[in-house]
């Protein structure tokens, strides 16, 4: 069984450096993804999509499968309790590539999703919202779109 | 007569705005105001069911027509669309475009739906594919910093160069194709001449049916 893939593009006006440090500095995740995500970004490192509530709780881990700042990010995926599960992990797979001078377009390939799961659901409500929140966090410098009752990868 | 239970949506596209439904509806239907975001294209509607409904280029021309399907501010404007002045273009179906407008938390989210009633091929819908995000990412840029992303609209920047090029369908295949090569959406390229022959076919087998 062919496994789904979900795709999203967005433009955004910043450079793909900054468009690439609002992905993986856990500070600025912080402040438009409700979480830190935690890594030294190396090739072969596990990575950590933390809360930011007191409760330490981990939503998705995984490996860095590629780096290639700015242009670049390869990871893998999992909900920590399908962790090692290569059934029930997929990969995310971030470009970023200049446009138009001022601006990036920024294309997220959520791929080898399991067909029919609650993550096949869960990401394609939530990558909208957060590459949508990302955008406004660039932009505008703040961003207030992700809020407690929304869902969020 | 559009009979919209058979349409079948064909591309989606999502995004979250920091603004109010109502800004939302007048930055989609007012024509000053998509000329902001639109590549310099603007929307004229008759704001009611059954209404006329164009796409004007930024020289005032027709590029799309078609009729307001619903009329619901500001909550969901439907309306079909048909590709005018371009050979092999304006003898296919109508493609229907919802925009649906939500609130969600503080936020709006809006919801562009392109659907179609006939088994539409990818090649064509690779131009709307490329598109929408530019221009709804263009849109969200407009109404949260006053000023759009300076982004070339996929469809609407290739029919218009098609247009230049003496309305050809060719010159409009060629820029879709360099564009969804670029953009890697297809691992397989239609060239320039299958791409006519697809936009004939599909024509030709529409008219005959």
């Amino acid at each position: 069984m062919s496994k789904p893939s979900f795709v999203y593009v967005t433009y955004i006006r910043a450079t793909p450096e900054k468009v690439f440090d609002a992905i993986t500095d856990g500070e600025l995740t912080a402040q438009y993804w409700g979480h830190r995500n935690a890594s030294d970004w190396k090739a072969g490192s596990t990575w950590e999509h933390q809360r930011i509530d007191d409760s330490d709780k981990v939503d998705i881990v995984g490996k860095v499968i590629e780096n290639d700042r700015p242009q670049r990010l390869v990871i893998s995926w999992a909900s920590p309790d399908d962790a090692g599960n290569p059934e029930k992990t997929s990969r995310v797979t971030f470009d970023i590539e200049p446009y138009k001078g001022d601006a990036v377009k920024l294309t997220v390939t959520h791929s080898e999703l399991e067909p029919d799961s609650g993550m096949l659901r869960g990401i394609s409500a939530g990558w909208p919202l957060v590459l949508s929140a990302l955008k406004s966090f660039l932009e505008t410098g703040s961003s207030t779109l992700i809020g407690a009752t929304q869902r969020e990868p | 007569m559009t009979d919209i239970t058979k349409f079948k949506p064909k591309t989606v596209y999502v995004t979250y705005i920091a603004s109010t439904p109502e800004k939302v509806w007048q930055a989609l239907t007012d024509p000053a105001f998509t000329r902001q975001y639109f590549g310099g294209f603007s929307i004229e509607v008759e704001p009611k069911a059954g209404g006329a409904f164009f796409l004007r280029n930024p020289n005032g021309s027709v590029h799309m027509s078609g009729g307001v399907v619903e009329w619901s501010p500001p909550r969901r404007f439907s309306s079909t669309w048909t590709v005018e002045g371009m050979e092999g273009f304006n003898k296919l179906p109508p493609s229907l475009v919802t925009y649906e407008i939500e609130q969600s938390g503080g936020s709006v989210k809006l919801t562009m739906t392109e659907a179609s009633d006939w088994d539409i091929p990818d090649d064509i819908l690779a131009g709307g594919r490329s598109g929408w995000p530019a221009i709804l990412s263009s849109l969200k840029s407009v109404l949260e910093t006053g000023q759009p992303t300076r982004c070339e609209n996929g469809v609407a920047a290739g029919l218009r160069r098609g247009g230049e090029e003496g309305g050809s369908a060719e010159g409009v295949a060629e820029f879709l194709i360099l564009r969804s090569a670029r953009s890697g959406a297809f691992r397989r390229m239609a060239s320039r001449s299958e791409f006519a022959a697809i936009l004939r076919d599909a024509a030709s087998g529409r008219s005959s049916g």
